[in-house]
């Protein structure tokens, strides 16, 4: 009798470990005997602590269990699928997560991490031994078919990066996995590192083999302990079982994989600062050219690649780039698991194809607002994204749409605002939350965020849509947007902007336009 | 490319070095900075520099309690910002600070990943989401009183 309780943090934060212990004490209160498997998270989390009860070969989902709950499905009898309140059928049978297309998360949620022969046996491995089986310009062939792009934000196509490095000459050359997740609204990095480890580190070393790197670095952010110690255990098991090492699959090829952690600067997710980081100074970003590409790590050619960008690697490899590239829509190809969260009902991970449309997101999937209210605002790609307006909720998930309405898929995190959200302080806070998080380099950035804190300090103080104000902010905005550095300057306008332009009201301005009702 | 010689301290060392430093002390004593720039060869100041750019690093003692309330936008979504207020006004510090008798430190962080079950706090490592006052009043008892 196997009952499935996640390790998932996410899980861990409303209490999984005590319904965990209640289970186990339940049961043998009862004499009766369970094997207890710890897996990673199906991605529901309005529903964890979700349990699911192996019956029959299939798994019946309940939840969210609290450990109260634990007595009342035993006497339901939930060992053999019994009727509950808590009881949602079979899991994969549950629309939310029957509806997705997993790909990347294919195995997410269904066993334990750090089973490695579960790994093999559900597809693991399949992309190495391909890559393997390839030349170098034949593996970045593959992943330019796939269409796959930057999923850390970015969008730029992977295989011109892969490309890149493969001939920037024989030397050294480094595989950088930027594990930085630190836009509010996203952790799909988080679910894949302490979920599917072995998918990483595979993506990694076929990345590896791609562009002629044997060494990689995980740089995983500190406010992830628990992604951490998984992956500390998912190295020294991959080691053992030749994912890893001097002899990868007995083929005679190594790579050596490092983990390396941030400590809480925010601005570190950008791939310069990254690299700065690992060389153990200040975050400071470079000036680009050069690429990383050609001078990163150390000076060296370097791969710095997203979570999901390099765990989609081994899936491409194993299934082929054209199957990849089948899904999606314009330019943005395959899938993004996306990730709501914010004021929404049903909070948890989607993975979709490109297309798919805020409106199903945030009502099909998110099943509205938690509180009850109207749905006014959705910031989209973390806090350098843009708010978008519920008259806009039928845009579709796609990088050049998104870029053509002034905003931006990002890392597809999606934050969900009711109608009680104060649009002037949401503005404050992406300046605020720049000046906090600048790396100081660039003025537009460092001084910019300052400036911009206290014009809206001002202005939220009078609300009187003084109309200087508001070209001062216009024009301040458009500095740090041409003049920044990087993405945290650069981008942080586009929340303030959005703000202003679609909720001049909440500025103490006159209202633009009618607001569709969501 | 992978020379077999004893590894020579380079900068590189120095963030995990830091890590370790903070995991023993808690912060980053005074006497440790002069001796790390002498290990890995950089000035005091470029040390100092280190420290001062991340979040992570301290250069005085922490409370013994250490509270994070997430203060990004998925958790002010879910009421954050009361949150926020209450903990400040419930440990009788501010963020950033830490109470006078040392028992607690309290501070804003910004994304703990558990965006999905905001608001989220982190309470001496461990992640708590769906959090309200009177849960977090719960679990600032159920470790000793902060």
């Amino acid at each position: 009798m196997r009952i499935f309780v996640p390790r998932d943090s996410g899980a861990a934060s409303v209490g999984v470990e005590t319904v965990c212990r209640a289970i186990v004490d339940e049961a043998a209160r009862r004499g009766l005997a369970v094997d207890v498997v710890r897996n990673g998270s199906r991605g529901l989390y309005w529903l964890e602590p979700l349990i699911e009860i192996e019956v029959a070969g299939q798994r019946i989902a309940y939840g969210p269990v609290a450990p109260g709950d634990v007595p009342g499905l035993f006497d339901a009898g939930w060992l053999d699928g019994g009727a509950h309140a808590l009881c949602h059928g079979p899991s994969e049978e549950m629309p939310y997560l029957k509806k997705q297309t997993r790909l990347t998360f294919a195995r997410m949620g269904r066993g334990d991490p750090l089973a490695f022969d579960d790994y093999r046996a559900g597809g693991g491995l399949a992309g190495l031994q391909r890559a393997l089986s390839l030349s170098p310009a034949e593996i970045v062939a593959e992943i330019d078919a796939s269409g796959l792009r930057g999923r850390g934000g970015a969008g730029f196509p992977t295989a011109i990066k892969w490309r890149t490095v493969m001939n920037a000459g024989d030397g050294q050359k480094y595989i950088v996995c930027n594990a930085d997740e630190g836009d509010s609204g996203t952790f799909s990095d988080r679910m894949l590192m302490e979920g599917d480890p072995f998918c990483l580190i595979e993506g990694m070393v076929i990345a590896g083999l791609a562009v002629g790197a044997d060494t990689g670095y995980i740089y995983l952010r500190s406010e992830y302990p628990d992604a951490w110690e998984i992956l500390e255990n998912a190295i020294v098991i991959a080691n053992r079982e030749g994912l890893l090492g001097d002899d990868l699959l007995g083929s005679g090829k190594r790579f050596e994989l490092n983990l390396f952690k941030g400590a809480g600067a925010y601005v570190c997710g950008e791939e310069t600062s990254l690299l700065e980081s690992i060389e153990g100074k200040r975050g400071l970003v470079r000036a680009k050219p050069p690429l990383p590409a050609l001078q990163g790590l150390f000076g060296l050619p370097t791969v710095v690649n997203n979570v999901i960008t390099l765990g989609s690697v081994p899936w491409i490899l194993a299934n082929g780039g054209a199957a990849y590239q089948a899904h999606g829509m314009n330019r943005s190809r395959g899938t993004l698991p996306f990730q709501l969260a914010g004021n929404l009902k049903c909070t948890g991970l989607v993975e979709a194809p490109f297309g798919v449309t805020l409106r199903e997101l945030l009502y099909d999937y998110g099943g509205g607002s938690a509180s009850g209210r109207p749905l006014r605002a959705v910031q989209v790609g973390g806090p350098l994204g843009a708010f978008v307006p519920a008259a806009d909720f039928d845009l579709p998930l796609d990088y050049e749409a998104f870029a053509a309405a002034g905003a931006t898929v990002g890392h597809g995190g999606i934050v969900a605002f009711d109608d009680t959200v104060d649009m002037a302080k949401m503005a404050r806070y992406a300046m605020h939350f720049c000046a906090v998080e600048s790396c100081g380099k660039c003025t537009p950035c460092r001084v910019g965020s300052v400036r911009g804190v206290e014009l809206l300090d001002a202005m939220l103080e009078t609300r009187s849509g003084r109309t200087n104000d508001d070209t001062l902010l216009r024009d301040l905005c458009q500095t740090m947007l041409e003049g920044s550095l990087c993405a945290m300057g650069g981008m942080t306008p586009y929340p303030v902007l959005s703000a202003l332009n679609h909720y001049p009201e909440d500025f103490g301005l006159a209202p633009k336009r009618e607001e569709k009702a969501a | 490319m992978h020379p077999e010689s004893p590894p020579v301290p380079t900068q590189a060392d120095l963030l995990p070095a830091l890590h370790r430093m903070q995991a023993q002390f808690g912060y980053i004593p005074d006497q440790a900075v002069a001796e790390l720039a002498r290990t890995y060869n950089v000035s005091r100041a470029e040390v100092e520099g280190v420290i001062g750019f991340y979040h992570d690093f301290r250069r005085a003692p922490p409370g013994r309690r250490r509270l994070q309330v997430c203060c990004a936008e998925s958790c002010q979504a879910m009421g954050a910002d009361a949150l926020t207020a209450h903990a400040q006004t419930r440990l009788g510090v501010g963020l950033g600070e830490t109470a006078a008798d040392g028992s607690v430190t309290l501070e804003a962080v910004y994304c703990l990943g558990n965006c999905a079950c905001s608001p989220a706090v982190m309470l001496d490592g461990r992640v708590h989401g769906r959090v309200d006052a009177e849960r977090l009043d719960a679990l600032l008892a159920e470790g000793g009183e902060a």
